[in-house]
């Protein structure tokens, strides 16, 4: 039997592919040293739970989902204003991004 | 009719760029295809019926954010980074347990969820702006009072960051 496309999505699509980015982000998070790019991996991970915070709201029929992702933009952009300023502040005391080198508070 | 091939579509997209985004060692093209994971999400959310969401989400995300991060790269002239990464040992340890755990979230997302949960589009009618606000000035109003105070917070943290003496 031929695999046959379904005529709607089916919601399990999104959460999979939510996860799938979800899991991305954190690997990247993990392997990457560059602290922008570790930074740009976090706003990855927050936009995977927004795209579950939608289809949920969607499955449901409420707003509540809606409501809930646009505090989490709110919140992803403060972080970025906050984030991108200390960034900026470590490279101008060390002349660095490499998140291993920044190491001044390990035991 | 055409939701299926566009959600494929804009989800193949926007893994790729995902991927793509961890692979690149230059800051400026995982930049870039951090856009075009959130461009790709941005039509999703119109086929899950949240116009308001699909328009912050270009304006806020792609536009305001994104701009920020590449004027942060291009004012610190930041670089490619160096290759080999001394953390071999941890991605070796780490990637295959997420991975596994990614794998194990799907398995139980198509077991838990019903298979007729389908997302018909049209069918969801409540994500304009006259609804959400609706919402968020009545039922989250303190929720959303309290945002103003996190965002005060935030631009006076990034005002003392950005000071000389620091």
């Amino acid at each position: 039997m031929p695999f046959q496309l379904p005529a709607e999505v089916p919601l399990s699509w999104y959460l999979i592919l939510s996860a799938i980015l979800f899991v991305t982000g954190a690997a990247g998070f993990l392997i990457r040293r560059n602290i922008i790019t570790v930074f740009m991996c976090i706003e990855l991970m927050l936009n995977a739970v927004n795209l579950t915070f939608i289809s949920f709201s969607n499955a449901l029929g409420k707003v509540d989902g809606h409501i809930f992702s646009f505090f989490v933009m709110v919140v992803a952009a403060a972080e970025a204003a906050v984030g991108l300023a200390i960034i900026l502040t470590v490279f101008k005391n060390r002349a660095t991004l490499e998140i291993d080198e920044v190491s001044s508070l390990k035991l | 009719m055409f939701d299926v091939p566009l959600f494929l579509t804009f989800a193949a997209i926007a893994v790729a760029c995902a991927i793509n985004l961890v692979l690149q060692t230059h800051p400026i093209s995982s930049a870039l295809s951090l856009v075009g994971v959130m461009g790709s999400l941005a039509v999703l959310y119109l086929l899950l019926g949240g116009q308001f969401i699909a328009a912050v989400q270009l304006i806020v995300y792609a536009g305001a954010i994104m701009v920020l991060f590449v004027f942060v790269i291009m004012l610190l002239n930041a670089g490619a980074e160096k290759r080999p990464s001394r953390r071999v040992l941890g991605a070796a340890v780490a990637l295959p347990l997420l991975f596994t755990a990614a794998a194990l979230g799907a398995v139980m997302i198509t077991t838990q969820i019903p298979k007729t949960a389908a997302v018909k589009f049209g069918a969801f009618q409540l994500g304009g702006a006259a609804s959400i606000g609706r919402e968020l000035f009545t039922r989250y109003l303190l929720p959303f009072e309290v945002t103003s105070i996190l965002i005060l917070i935030a631009i006076l943290g990034a005002i003392v960051l950005a000071r000389k003496e620091i």
